[in-house]
């Protein structure tokens, strides 16, 4: 559970698998509900890089939702103010996410734990104002925000959300890919000692200071380009989508996908995406029943009850317990 | 072959479609009208709004429907959040197929869907947003707004301030959202050249515990006229302040906060004598409306269809009015097709609504996309809002 998984071969087909059937699904599906799936795609991205810093790191976050807003404002001003192609943004939004959380990682270097996830969560309440701040209005449209549009489709024949589906979708495995290559390696092994024992970590020659801070960088990455990737899907930014709920829900999906897995991020995407909608339907269909968020809430406790280590963790335990069961 | 013949009848049932889709979501016994509305998340307070609009039409299907028809209002949460109102308002429409949506709530959630409402063409009617964007027929053909922008509203007060005050001195206090500089940059651009009249200007944030030291550092200025842009918790500390520290300026308070209950009652009515504000809804909790034939309209749906909400709360009265206006567009609409409704919406002559101040009333036409653009300026006598002058309309 605490490692990533070896590459088996069982792994590789299992991930070919998943991948083919993800690239027939927008052709399945109406444009609306591959929209919706391009959007659990973005948590789930966005999720990766809280993963990589909590999950195996060790380093608390309440506040991924701040480095999501750099990520798309980044985005966002590029385009609307400089015209830039939408793709081109991307590396920039990354690397903007990186340098934030990076220095972000230096102060809470001092900080454990609780305290380390109150500072973030001070990160996160502040982020809204900061977007609206005068000084910076001539960027970031202030509370009016930025509009953008969608990114063309990429080939004849796809509609717009078909098209961004599948750069979501490409960017997605190719991410989880560096994101098991980062974790399998030497930095990978430092990363988790870190997580495992701090001192032990440093007896042993690792530059704790560095990795940590590195780490929140890279994770800052990863939701950075997230951030990105919503803005070509919702076409507008403004500070009242990076508010203190959505740095909860990263949260939400990461512990409920399981916060110490790759794959799980998926669960965790569809679960943001999905059951708030589900849980609205059911209470407008039974108009006796508790209110959505309040369905929203026995679904989350379902899932944390019975399955602890995520949806990934729970699948995992079903994999083993088959096996056993054929053997036996 | 088989095959073939599926296409074929696939292209057939889209083409029909196509032909077909300006009079999605509507039947001969109903239609599908969509909303959005903050029912949780920081802005879950207006929450009611979108409440009472659901009320207000269960109660007309109950008596029959609208021309026969039964009204599906479906109403989203999408917690004031943008990225969220696209999701909900892209199943409402692309899924739920709803004729057009209505009431909307927020500006930075309908400024998410302008565009694709526009691209769609499907009816964005009546959203519920005191900004100045949504009466744009030449670039937004299928928006319209509802309420008078508040921009229009800090222009009258800059106006009347002009006028009123030997050499005045303003001080000017908002809340630093897009509400707060809405008000601002009205009353600015009402001040023409004479910007310079403004001796303070200080914003707060809606997570602040206090508005006192603002309050202070204004008289310190020196300003004999305030105009307050604040909401019902802070109005009411502005004004109990102010009247703490002797400071008797033109008080000008914003119409956000004008309830009696909600700001005037807290603040001190003593204090708060004398305020000036420009009104365009009936405050509810103003006894001098009780007696109205419109108020008691109000009162009985209050008490057949939403017993439990709280008579003070003037989003109740807004949401009547604004579902009470839709009422009227569709009972006197005979083109029951999304372009038809965006005409007869557009076709609305001199309509007086319940809870709307006696002689402003509701005008919209091809070119003029803001329905309701009058106020009128009152003053607080110790009890209640004594209005004086005539009904100023920003249009003429």
């Amino acid at each position: 559970m605490q490692r990533p998984n070896p590459v088996t071969p069982r792994l590789v087909v299992a991930f070919f698998a998943a991948a083919a059937l993800g690239a027939v699904l927008p052709h399945l599906v109406s444009d609306f509900t591959a929209y919706q799936f391009t959007l659990a795609m973005i948590y789930g991205i966005a999720l990766l890089g809280l993963n990589i810093l909590t999950g195996y790191n060790g380093q608390f976050s309440i506040g991924h939702s701040a480095f999501y807003a750099v990520g798309a404002y980044t985005a966002a001003i590029l385009m609307f103010h400089f015209e830039w192609n939408h793709y081109a943004t991307l590396p920039v939004a990354a690397l903007a996410a990186f340098i934030a959380g990076f220095l972000f990682g230096l102060p809470a270097l001092r900080l454990e734990g609780l305290y380390l996830a109150l500072a973030t969560f001070a990160l996160a309440v502040a982020t809204p104002q900061l977007l609206k701040f005068d000084a910076f209005e001539h960027w970031t449209g202030g509370v009016q925000g930025l509009f953008v549009l969608k990114p063309d489709p990429l080939a004849a024949g796809l509609s717009q959300d078909q098209s961004l589906y599948y750069v979501t979708f490409g960017i997605m495995l190719f991410l989880m890919v560096v994101a098991w290559a980062l974790l399998h390696s030497r930095s990978g092994r430092a990363i988790m000692a870190i997580r495992d024992n701090p001192i032990a970590a440093s007896t042993m020659g690792i530059n704790t200071a560095l990795y940590k801070t590195t780490t929140f960088g890279v994770s800052a990455m990863f939701t950075g380009v997230a951030g990105a990737l919503s803005v070509f899907a919702t076409e507008f930014v403004s500070p009242d989508a990076f508010n203190f709920f959505l740095a909860v829900n990263l949260l939400i999906g990461s512990v409920v996908g399981g916060i110490v897995s790759i794959p799980g991020v998926v669960f965790g995407g569809l679960f943001l995406v999905f059951v708030p909608n589900w849980a609205q339907d059911i209470s407008r269909a039974y108009p006796s029943v508790p209110p959505p968020w309040a369905i929203f809430g026995v679904f989350l406790i379902l899932v944390i009850y019975f399955a602890p280590y995520g949806a990934w963790g729970g699948v995992e335990r079903a994999v083993a317990w088959t096996r056993r069961r054929l053997k036996g | 072959m088989r095959f073939r013949t599926l296409l074929a009848a696939t292209a057939a049932t889209l083409l029909a479609g196509a032909a077909q889709a300006d009079s999605t979501g509507i039947t001969d016994t109903s239609i599908k009208i969509g909303n959005t509305s903050p029912y949780s998340g920081p802005a879950s307070s207006y929450g009611v709004i979108g409440k009472t609009a659901v009320a207000y039409f269960n109660m007309v299907n109950r008596q029959g429907g609208i021309k026969g028809r039964q009204v599906e209002l479906i109403s989203y949460d999408d917690g004031y959040s943008p990225p969220r109102t696209v999701e909900q308002v892209r199943k409402l429409v692309e899924q739920d197929q709803v004729a057009f949506t209505f009431l909307t709530l927020g500006t930075p959630p309908n400024s998410a869907i302008h565009r694709y409402m526009n691209a769609k063409k499907v009816p964005q009617l009546f959203v519920a947003t005191g900004a100045s964007k949504w009466g744009h027929p030449d670039d937004f053909p299928w928006t319209m707004g509802f309420q008078p922008p508040y921009n229009i509203e800090g222009e009258i007060y800059a106006k009347y301030a002009l006028d009123n005050v030997e050499n005045p001195k303003i001080a000017i206090l908002f809340q630093n959202d897009d509400y707060g500089k809405d008000y601002r940059d009205g009353f600015l651009k009402g001040l023409g050249d004479k910007k310079d009249l403004v001796v303070s200007m200080l914003p707060y944030e809606v997570t602040d515990p206090t508005v006192d030291a603002q309050v202070v550092a204004m008289k310190d200025s020196g300003a004999n006229v305030f105009f307050n842009v604040t909401i019902p918790k802070f109005a009411a500390q502005a004004i109990r302040k102010a009247c703490e520290i002797g400071w008797k300026p033109l008080h000008l308070l914003n119409n956000v906060s004008s309830s009696v209950g909600s700001t005037l009652k807290p603040a001190g009515l003593e204090c708060s004598k004398d305020l000036i504000t420009a009104q365009w809804q009936k405050d509810p909790t103003d006894p001098q409306w009780h007696e109205t034939a419109g108020y008691k309209e109000w009162a009985a749906f209050m008490d057949s269809e939403i017993p439990d909400g709280d008579r003070g709360d003037v989003n109740y009265a807004f949401g009547h009015s604004a579902s009470k206006l839709l009422h009227h567009v569709l009972e006197n609409c005979d083109d029951w097709t999304r372009k038809g409704i965006m005409g007869c919406a557009a076709n609305v002559k001199d309509l007086q609504l319940p809870m709307v101040l006696p002689g402003i009333v509701v005008n919209t036409s091809p070119t003029d996309f803001y329905p309701i653009q009058a106020e009128q300026l009152s003053k607080f006598d110790g009890e209640k809002w004594v209005l004086f002058g005539d009904v100023i309309d920003a249009s003429k």
